[in-house]
C-alpha cells in the first residue's frame, strides 16, 4: 500500500509490544481437541505459529480450520456446548486456563472475519472503539493518533482521512475489510487471525488485502484461514492442511504447493478430492 | 494418480503429455534415421530427416501454447505444476535434440568420397547408445518412473566415454590421411552433436525425476568425469 | 454454441401444459387481487360510514343571544367575587331564557310553551360565558353577545338528520284574513296545489292512525301550521311571527312526515329555530368542544378531553412499566440466558401470555391492584398497570425479534476487539435493534390504547366530568368513552361516537406514523 508515503514517525514501533525473535513460535498449540457436544471437530492437533510470519490454514469446508482458528482467541467460548481441550501457549501461558480473561486475550489476539463487519458507526468510531474500551488512549489527541496510525497501517488513511465521520458501512467491501483490519490493529494485538478475509471481495480488493497482509507480516504473527489455495500460496510462509479435523500436513508454503509430502494434501491442492 | 474433479483439466494434461511423447517419438526416428543415412550414405534419407525438423518445432510451439494456457487457466499446483514445468523443459530439450539430429543429417550430406567405412562406423557405434538413452528417458517419462530416469542420468558417463574414444579414433584417421580433414571435421561435429544429445537426455531425465519426485536430481552426487 | 436459441416449437402436449400453467398463474393473481379489493373495500366502508357520521358531529349550531349583563342578576353579591359569578349558572341562564322569551313573546302563553322554549339551551351551556365574565368583571353591566350551543335535537333538525320533512315552495299568497278562532285563512290562485300533491305522496309513508302530516308554512321569521289545505286556500294556525308576513309572499311549506308525538321536537320549536335562523342568530361552527370539553349528559356539551387526558396518562404508565420490563427481559433472554429447559419454558409462556384475552388481564388487575394492593379504582395508574401487563409480552416478542435480526457478525466483531458480552450487547446490538424494539413497543402501546375490556373491570367506565390531573384521579379513556357514548339513547350521540372513534383512530395513526418514521430514520443496513 502506501507505506512509502507514511511519515517515518508513523512507521515507528510504539504500537507494538516487545517481540520474540524472528520466526520463533508466538503461539504453541499442543494436543488441541475441540468438541461440539458429542461430535469431535478437531482431533489432537499440535502446531505452532511463528512470529512475524503468515501461516495459512487450508482444507475443504468443514475440515475444522475455522474452528481451530477460533480456539486461538477463544471465540469458541461464545458458542454453546463447544468444548476445547489441550494447551495453547502464548508467552508460556496457557490461554485456555480458567484464570485467563478471554476479553483481555482478544485484545492481544485480533480477529478479522469472512464478511467485512464494520460497526454501523463512523469510520473513526470503528477504530476508536477498541482503544476506548481498553483504555488505551489518554485523551482525544492520543485517540486521534491511534486512529490515524491504525488506518495508515491498514493502508486506508489516504482514502478516508477526509471523511472519518462517514459511516463505516459506506465504504466499499475491500475498504470495509481493511477498516476491520485497522480496527483489529488499533488494540495493539500481537497476533491477527483472519477467517477467510477475502472471500467476499473482488480480485482487486483481494490483492489490496493480500498486499496489506504482506505488510503486516513484519510486525505481527498472522494466521489466515482461506479457501483459496492460490491466496494461501501468495500470502503465507507456512501452510497447514486440515482434513476432517486432523492436521494432515504442515510445512513451508513453497513445499506444500510444489511438492506436498502427503497424498491427501497433493490431491486437495491439485483439485483431485473426491 | 486419480483424476481431477474438473475432467477437462485431466484431459488437457494428458494431451500435453501425449504431445511430448509424440515429439519424443519423432526425435527418436530422427536420430536413428540420421545415423542410418550416415552409415549407408543414403542422401535421400538424410534429406528426409532434415525435412522432419520443422514438424518438431511446430509441436514444440504448440506444446508451449498449451502450457501457457494451462498455467493461466488452471493455476496448477503440486504434481500438476511440476508436470507442466517439466513438459515445457522437456519439449525444449527435445527440440534441441531434433536440431542436433538435423545437423547430423545435414553433415551426412556434405561428406566427400574420402570418408572410409571405419569413420562412418565409429559415429554409428556412438549413435546407438545415444538412441538408447533417448529411448530410455522417453520410457521413463511415459511410465513416470524416477528409477528409470535416474538410470538414464547415471549412464550419461558412458556416452561421454564413447565420445572421448570416437574423438581419439577420428584424430588417428585424420593424421593418417590429411585429405579426410574436411569430412573428419564434419564427423567430429557429429560426434559432438551426439554427445550433446546425450546431455539433453540427461536433462530430460532430471526433469522427469523432478516431475515425479519433486526433488532435483542434479543436487544428488554424480561422479562426472569431464575430460575434454 | 450460444447462438442456437431454443425456438418455441413445443409439442402439442407441452403447449397444453404451458397453457394450463399460465392459466393457473393468472388465476392465482386474480385471487390475490380479489382478496386485496375485499380488504380495501371493507376498510373503505368502515371509514366512510364512521367518517360521514363523524363529519356531521364535526360542526354544530350555536345561537347568539344579545344580553345585557345586569349586575343584579349575574352578580347579586357584587362584581368583585368571580367565584360567585362563575357559579351563577342560574343567573346567566335566566338572561338567555329572558332573551328567548323577548324574541318569541307567544311562548309566554302557557307553561308547555315556556318549557319548549327553554329547552333551546341547557343550563350548563352558559357556563363558559359565566367563567369568561368572572375572569373579566369589567363586562358586568355591559351588553355582550352570548353564544350557546343549540339543543342537540334542534341541531340535528337543522343538519337535516332529525326529522323527515319535504320542503315545497308554494305559489303567491294573495290575501291573509284573520278568522274569529284566531286562525288565518290564506288564499291565492293555485297557491297550495304543490303542497296538496306533496301531501298525497307523503301520506303513503305515514301510519294509518297518525292522520294528516303536519304542514308548516314559513315566510321570513314567521311560521304557521296549516290545518286545512285546499288547492287555492288554506287555514293556518300562526306559531310565531306575524300573519301579515305571508301576504304577497311565496312561503315555504314543510311537510313533516313524522307525527309531533313521535318527534323529540315540537312544531313550535321548529318554528322558533327557523325564525332564529332567519334572524341570522344561528351559526354552524366547528365543534372544538369535542376536544376541549369533558363528558356531559347533554350531547351538545359533551367532549372527550377527560378521556384523551386519561388515555395519555394511562399510556404513560403503561410505557413506563411495560417498556423497561419488556426490553430488559428480551435482552436478557436473547443475549445472556443459557438455552435450557427453563428458558424454553419461559419463552413458551411469554408467547402464551401474549395470547391471553385482554379481559383476563382486567380481572387480574382488579384482583391484584385494587383488592389486594388497595389502589384507587378508575385511576389511570391502575389502568396503565393492567395494560402494561398486557403489553409487555408483545414488547418482549417484538424486541427479541429485533435483537435476533441484528447479524451475528456485529457481535463477533465487537467480541473480537475485546468487548465484554455486556459491552457488545449495549454498545452494538441494542442500538442496532432499537428501531425494531421501539416499533414493537409502540405497536404494543397502540394496541393497549384501543383496549376497552380490561379497563371496564377496573372501573374506568364511570362517568367522569373532570379532567384528571394525576394518574390517581378518577378517569376514563377514549375507547371506554366510545363504548359509553354508544350506549346512550339519544340520537345525537351517534355522530358524536363516530367523531370520537375518528379521534381515537387519529391517535393510532399518529403512533403508527411514528413507527414508520422511526423505521425510516434509524433503520440501518448492514
Amino acid at each position: 500500500m502506501d507505506t512509502t508515503q507514511g511519515t517515518p514517525a508513523m512507521m515507528d514501533d510504539t504500537l507494538t509490544l516487545p517481540r520474540t525473535a524472528d520466526g520463533a513460535p508466538r503461539i504453541d498449540c499442543r494436543n488441541i481437541k475441540v468438541f461440539y457436544g458429542e461430535a469431535q471437530a478437531i482431533h489432537d492437533v499440535s502446531m505452532s505459529f511463528p512470529d512475524r510470519a503468515v501461516t495459512a490454514l487450508i482444507g475443504p469446508s468443514g475440515c475444522g480450520k475455522s474452528t481451530f482458528l477460533r480456539c486461538l482467541n477463544r471465540m469458541n467460548d461464545t458458542i454453546e456446548n463447544c468444548r476445547v481441550e489441550g494447551e495453547i501457549l502464548m508467552d508460556g501461558e496457557n490461554i485456555n486456563d480458567e484464570d485467563v480473561d478471554p476479553v483481555l486475550l482478544r485484545s492481544r489476539v485480533g480477529m478479522v472475519f469472512q464478511k467485512p463487519n464494520p460497526f454501523p458507526k463512523s469510520i473513526y468510531d470503528n477504530i476508536a472503539y477498541g482503544p476506548r474500551i481498553h483504555g488505551l488512549a489518554n485523551g482525544r489527541e492520543d485517540l486521534d493518533a491511534i486512529v490515524e496510525k491504525s488506518l495508515r497501517r491498514a493502508g486506508l488513511w489516504e482514502e478516508v482521512k477526509d471523511r472519518l465521520t462517514a459511516p463505516g458501512t459506506s465504504l466499499s467491501g475491500g475498504q470495509q475489510q481493511r477498516l476491520c483490519i485497522a480496527r483489529a490493529i488499533a488494540v495493539q494485538p500481537e497476533v491477527i487471525l483472519m477467517d477467510e478475509p477475502c472471500s467476499a471481495l473482488d480480485p482487486i480488493a483481494t490483492a489490496r488485502i493480500e498486499e496489506l497482509i504482506d505488510d503486516l507480516r513484519s510486525r505481527y504473527c498472522i494466521v489466515i484461514v482461506t479457501h483459496s489455495m492460490q491466496q494461501a500460496a501468495r500470502v503465507s510462509q507456512r501452510t497447514a492442511f486440515f482434513h476432517l479435523g486432523n492436521l494432515i500436513e504442515l510445512g513451508d508454503t513453497n513445499q506444500i504447493f510444489t511438492n506436498p509430502r502427503e497424498k491427501r494434501t497433493e490431491d486437495y491442492i491439485t483439485g483431485r478430492f473426491g | 494418480m486419480s483424476d481431477h474433479i474438473v475432467s477437462a483439466y485431466s484431459e488437457e494434461l494428458e494431451r500435453l503429455s501425449a504431445e511430448i511423447m509424440k515429439m519424443g517419438g519423432i526425435v527418436e526416428t530422427m536420430i536413428a534415421d540420421a545415423s542410418r543415412a550416415l552409415g549407408s550414405n543414403d542422401l535421400d534419407l538424410a534429406k528426409e530427416v532434415v525435412a522432419r525438423d520443422p514438424l518438431v518445432d511446430a509441436i514444440e510451439s504448440d506444446a508451449e501454447r498449451q502450457i501457457v494456457s494451462l498455467i493461466a487457466r488452471r493455476q496448477p499446483m503440486g504434481h500438476d505444476l511440476r508436470m507442466i514445468l517439466s513438459a515445457m523443459k522437456i519439449s525444449s530439450e527435445l527440440e534441441r535434440i531434433g536440431d542436433l539430429s538435423k545437423n547430423i543429417a545435414k553433415r551426412a550430406q556434405r561428406l566427400d568420397e574420402n570418408v572410409n567405412d571405419e569413420m562412418r562406423n565409429a559415429i554409428m557405434r556412438m549413435a546407438q547408445p545415444v538412441s538408447r538413452q533417448l529411448n530410455n528417458v522417453l520410457n521413463a517419462y511415459a511410465s513416470a518412473s524416477p528409477d528409470k530416469a535416474k538410470a538414464v542420468w547415471e549412464s550419461d558417463d558412458d556416452i561421454d566415454n564413447h565420445y572421448n574414444s570416437v574423438f581419439r579414433e577420428m584424430l588417428t584417421y585424420l593424421v593418417e590421411d590429411p585429405r579426410r580433414i574436411t569430412a573428419g571435421a564434419h564427423m567430429l561435429f557429429m560426434a559432438k552433436n551426439l554427445e550433446r544429445i546425450g546431455d539433453h537426455c540427461t536433462n530430460i531425465a532430471e526433469f522427469v525425476y523432478y516431475q515425479v519426485v519433486g526433488d532435483y536430481l542434479s543436487e544428488l552426487e554424480r561422479p562426472k568425469q569431464d575430460q575434454v | 454454441m450460444t447462438d442456437t436459441v431454443r425456438t418455441s416449437a413445443p409439442s402439442a402436449a407441452a403447449a397444453k401444459h404451458l397453457k394450463r400453467r399460465r392459466a393457473r398463474d393468472g388465476r392465482f393473481r386474480y385471487y390475490g387481487l380479489t382478496a386485496i379489493f375485499v380488504a380495501l373495500g371493507a376498510l373503505a366502508v368502515l371509514v366512510l360510514t364512521i367518517g360521514s357520521q363523524a363529519f356531521s358531529a364535526a360542526t354544530y349550531h350555536v345561537v347568539k343571544y344579545d344580553v345585557t349583563l345586569d349586575p343584579a342578576v349575574i352578580a347579586p353579591e357584587g362584581a368583585n367575587r368571580p367565584a360567585d359569578i362563575s357559579r351563577n349558572v342560574e343567573g346567566f341562564y335566566g338572561l338567555v331564557r329572558d332573551n328567548l322569551l323577548t324574541t318569541f313573546p307567544e311562548a309566554e302563553a302557557d307553561r308547555l310553551s315556556r318549557r319548549e322554549l327553554s329547552d333551546f339551551v341547557t343550563r350548563l351551556a352558559v357556563l363558559p360565558t359565566a367563567r369568561m365574565v368572572a375572569n373579566n368583571p369589567e363586562l358586568v353591566g355591559n351588553a355582550i353577545t352570548l353564544t350557546a350551543p343549540l339543543n342537540d335535537d334542534l341541531d340535528l333538525y337543522l343538519k337535516g338528520n332529525g326529522v323527515r320533512e319535504r320542503k315545497i315552495k308554494t305559489g303567491t299568497v294573495s290575501s291573509v284574513q284573520g278568522e274569529e278562532d284566531g286562525t288565518f285563512r290564506l288564499s291565492g290562485t293555485e297557491a297550495f296545489e304543490a303542497v296538496v300533491a306533496g301531501l298525497a305522496v307523503a301520506g303513503v309513508d305515514r301510519a294509518e292512525d297518525a292522520g294528516q302530516p303536519d304542514v308548516l308554512l314559513t315566510a321570513g321569521v314567521s311560521t304557521g301550521r296549516l290545518t286545512e289545505i285546499g288547492a287555492g286556500s288554506a287555514r293556518m294556525e300562526l306559531l310565531t311571527g306575524r300573519a301579515q308576513d305571508f301576504a304577497q309572499a311565496r312561503p315555504t311549506a314543510r311537510i313533516i312526515v313524522s307525527a309531533e308525538s313521535e318527534r323529540t321536537i315540537s312544531d313550535r320549536q321548529i318554528a322558533w329555530v327557523l325564525a332564529l335562523k332567519e334572524m341570522g342568530r344561528v351559526d354552524r361552527v366547528p365543534r372544538w368542544t369535542l376536544l376541549t370539553n369533558s363528558d356531559s349528559t347533554y350531547p351538545e356539551l359533551a367532549g372527550g378531553l377527560a378521556a384523551i387526558v386519561g388515555s395519555l396518562l394511562t399510556m404513560l404508565i403503561t410505557a413506563l412499566v411495560a417498556m423497561p420490563i419488556g426490553i430488559l427481559a428480551a435482552v436478557y433472554l436473547e443475549e445472556f440466558a443459557p438455552r435450557n429447559r427453563l428458558t424454553e419454558f419461559i419463552e413458551v409462556n411469554i408467547n402464551n401470555l401474549a395470547a391471553v384475552p385482554s379481559i383476563v388481564f382486567g380481572l387480574l388487575g382488579a384482583a391484584l391492584y385494587i383488592n389486594f394492593l388497595g389502589m384507587p379504582r378508575s385511576a389511570p395508574l391502575v389502568g396503565g398497570l393492567v395494560l402494561a401487563l398486557m403489553t409487555f409480552p408483545v414488547v418482549i416478542i417484538a424486541s427479541r425479534a429485533a435483537l435476533k435480526a441484528v447479524p451475528p457478525s456485529v457481535r463477533s466483531g465487537a467480541l473480537a476487539v475485546g468487548a465484554s458480552q455486556m459491552q457488545t450487547v449495549f454498545h452494538h446490538v441494542v442500538p442496532l435493534a432499537a428501531p425494531g424494539i421501539l416499533t414493537g413497543a409502540i405497536l404494543g402501546m397502540a394496541r393497549a390504547l384501543g383496549e376497552t375490556a380490561p379497563l371496564l373491570l377496573i372501573g374506568m367506565v364511570a362517568f367522569v366530568g373532570d379532567v384528571p390531573r394525576s394518574p390517581t384521579d378518577e378517569s376514563t379513556v377514549m375507547p371506554v368513552l366510545i363504548f359509553s357514548w354508544s350506549n346512550n339513547a339519544e340520537r345525537a350521540w351517534e355522530p358524536l361516537t363516530s367523531a370520537m372513534i375518528i379521534i381515537l383512530l387519529a391517535f393510532l395513526l399518529v403512533m403508527n406514523g411514528l413507527v414508520v418514521f422511526l423505521r425510516r430514520k434509524y433503520e440501518r443496513r448492514w
